[in-house]
């Protein structure tokens, strides 16, 4: 009989697993794949890629990975692009914390509507919602305005928002802030309010009880609410289209660009690969530190 | 209250004569217990156990010193570095009261801290409680709703009752001499029989108990004849016996109503001739016999002249 659950508890287990792990073979291993070998082979004459066997021989070359490392300009994308990624996930999580505290404090009752308008946003397309931020920050609208008066009074020359890094900024932060409230709301959330109580007891203040209780509990909350804001932002491109000028190319773009534009997919593919190695590294330095933290106290 | 978490209506709470009810928790000199422990999960337990330390910027070697001795004074030095996931209920207690104690404070209020633990492990940390507050010497306050813990571990018993404290004085007079019939009934078992003092003299009262007849109970201070009130017995001053025809005070038949046995005692349920159960505690000293009355036997209850309290209304 134990012989007869144990083989069916592992069916179970197989049977569970078995279509999030074809699903993810099928359609992240295998394109990965493709992409590491597109970006050995030669573009096309008319864009894609060219056989990969010609003439009874392999087609492969290095000419991508030379021409990466041969121009600075991409490792300055890169290093922008994670500029941009790591300032949007600060500016998210001091923006984040103090609402999912907020939320988390809130009576029971209160805390799932709060959660849900939290979310709203996501409920109208995500184009329409960075298209609208061009309106909010265009030359005619009253943010702009408002800012040049002021500007003007002090005696300094107006501004342009939109089209600027600061616009592209502004759109990163504003659709990514949901990814880093949610988590760091369950996370809050489940603090016990005993231990604020001890804290007191024992003697910390206001200020204390924030840094060495609530702050290094919170940190599993920031880890994963960081990594669900920088790796998304890293490979952004539609938000540096639509807000960004011309000089704000992020890493996102380019691959787009390479892809569509130039129509150079052995170095799109390049790309891509580079910016997965970057995102897998980063992801795996942020397990190790959560892995730190959340081992202290799991 | 006295942490500070809830503050009062009005009034002062004193400490060595000091009004602390305007000072914030951080800043009274008491520590708390917490039912929950309320340990800091993210930190070891000699980091715990530094918290107050740290918090009343101390510098480090005295740190050291202290957090060495308070865990050792609760046994736990060899658990230092565990995290407080990694112990078991009776430690992570320990880790609490080495917490709360080790910047000796005034004052240390417990917060029924021994409710999550089991019987056994219970009866040991009260021992623990009992040698540590000999130790250092600081008083605690212990609250409870567990009677026989707090006549085990007191000095003295405050018998609160809806916010105000209905009696305080030591466990033997709390339990012994109750002062009124919430207190009686609170603290431990006992039988209750409503009563008028029939005559009050400076050795004994004779009681009248309508339906029953009159009892003899020890002289009180200002009693006199035709008060009206309680009568207090406990179950242990009760003696059960085969049912005797015999003209005594005190002494009332019955038939055994039911009876719980326990182990080393047995507690029967006598029901009297007019309904009125009395509760008569018996040993069970005599090897080999677990019982010594059934269910409906007749049987006699009587208790000594000086025996129960009377309580005025």
């Amino acid at each position: 009989m134990r012989g007869y659950s144990c083989v069916n508890r592992r069916l179970g287990r197989w049977v569970v697993s078995l279509p999030p792990t074809l699903f993810l073979l099928l359609f992240f291993v295998a394109p990965s794949l493709i992409m590491v070998v597109a970006s050995f082979r030669f573009p096309g004459e008319y864009g894609g890629l060219a056989p990969l066997v010609e003439h009874g021989r392999w087609k492969l070359t290095l000419e991508t990975y030379r021409f990466f490392f041969s121009d600075f300009i991409y490792a300055e994308i890169f290093i922008k692009s994670f500029g941009v990624a790591l300032a949007t996930t600060l500016i998210c999580i001091l923006m984040a914390y103090p609402l999912a505290w907020l939320i988390a404090r809130s009576p029971k009752k209160h805390q799932d509507v709060m959660v849900l308008l939290a979310v709203l946003p996501f409920a109208s397309n995500f184009l329409i919602r960075v298209y609208a931020w061009m309106i909010i920050l265009g030359p005619q609208a009253a943010v702009a305005r408002a800012v040049n008066s002021l500007l003007a009074a002090f005696g300094f020359e107006p501004v342009t928002l939109l089209f600027s890094p600061f616009a592209v900024l502004v759109g990163m932060v504003y659709v990514h802030l949901p990814f880093m409230i949610l988590p760091l709301y369950t996370n809050l959330a489940k603090h016990d309010p005993a231990l604020l109580d001890a804290a007191q007891d024992l003697g910390a203040n206001a200020w204390r009880r924030f840094w060495k209780v609530t702050w290094p509990l919170s940190l599993p909350g920031i880890y994963s609410g960081s990594v669900l804001v920088f790796i998304p932002v890293l490979g952004m491109f539609a938000i540096p289209d639509i807000l960004g000028g011309t000089g704000d190319i992020l890493i996102g773009n380019l691959i787009k660009e390479q892809f569509l534009g130039t129509r150079d997919w052995p170095f799109g593919a390049t790309l891509s690969l580079m910016l997965t190695l970057a995102v897998l590294v980063c992801a795996g330095l942020a397990a190790w530190l959560a892995r730190r933290g959340v081992g202290r106290h799991a | 209250m006295i942490a500070g978490f809830e503050l009062p209506d009005a009034g002062q709470i004193l400490l060595d004569g000091n009004n602390i009810a305007d000072i914030p928790p951080e800043k009274r000199p008491l520590h708390t217990v917490f039912q929950s422990y309320a340990l800091f999960p993210h930190l070891t337990v000699a980091e715990n156990v530094a918290f107050p330390l740290k918090m009343a910027r101390r510098d480090k070697p005295t740190i050291k010193a202290k957090v060495h001795e308070a865990l050792d004074s609760v046994h736990l030095s060899d658990r230092a570095h565990a995290y407080p996931h990694e112990l078991s209920g009776g430690q992570k207690q320990r880790v609490a009261l080495a917490r709360s104690l080790v910047n000796r404070p005034r004052l240390l209020l417990l917060d029924e801290p021994l409710a999550a633990l089991d019987a056994k492990l219970r009866e040991e940390m009260q021992h623990e409680l009992i040698d540590l507050q000999r130790e250092v010497g600081i008083t605690f306050i212990f609250v409870t709703h567990a009677q026989d813990e707090a006549l085990a571990l007191s000095h003295r018993i405050a018998v609160m009752n809806q916010g105000h404290i209905e009696q305080f004085d030591e466990p033997s007079k709390i339990y012994g001499f109750p002062r009124n019939r919430f207190v009686a009934d609170f603290i431990g078992n006992t039988n209750m029989l409503e009563i008028e003092v029939a005559e009050a003299t400076p050795t004994h009262l004779r009681l009248a108990v309508p339906g029953l007849g009159e009892i003899m109970a020890p002289a009180q201070e200002e009693t006199r004849a035709g008060q009206k009130g309680w009568f207090t017995v406990r179950p242990e001053q009760v003696r059960i016996g085969p049912a005797q025809d015999r003209e005594l005070k005190n002494h009332f038949c019955g038939k055994v109503r039911s009876f719980i046995y326990v182990g080393n005692v047995t507690t029967y349920t006598v029901e009297l001739a007019d309904g009125t159960p009395i509760d008569a505690l018996l040993s069970n000293s005599a090897p080999g016999r677990a019982r010594f009355f059934e269910v409906g036997d007749e049987v006699a209850v009587s208790w000594r002249h000086d025996a129960g309290v009377f309580l005025r209304e």
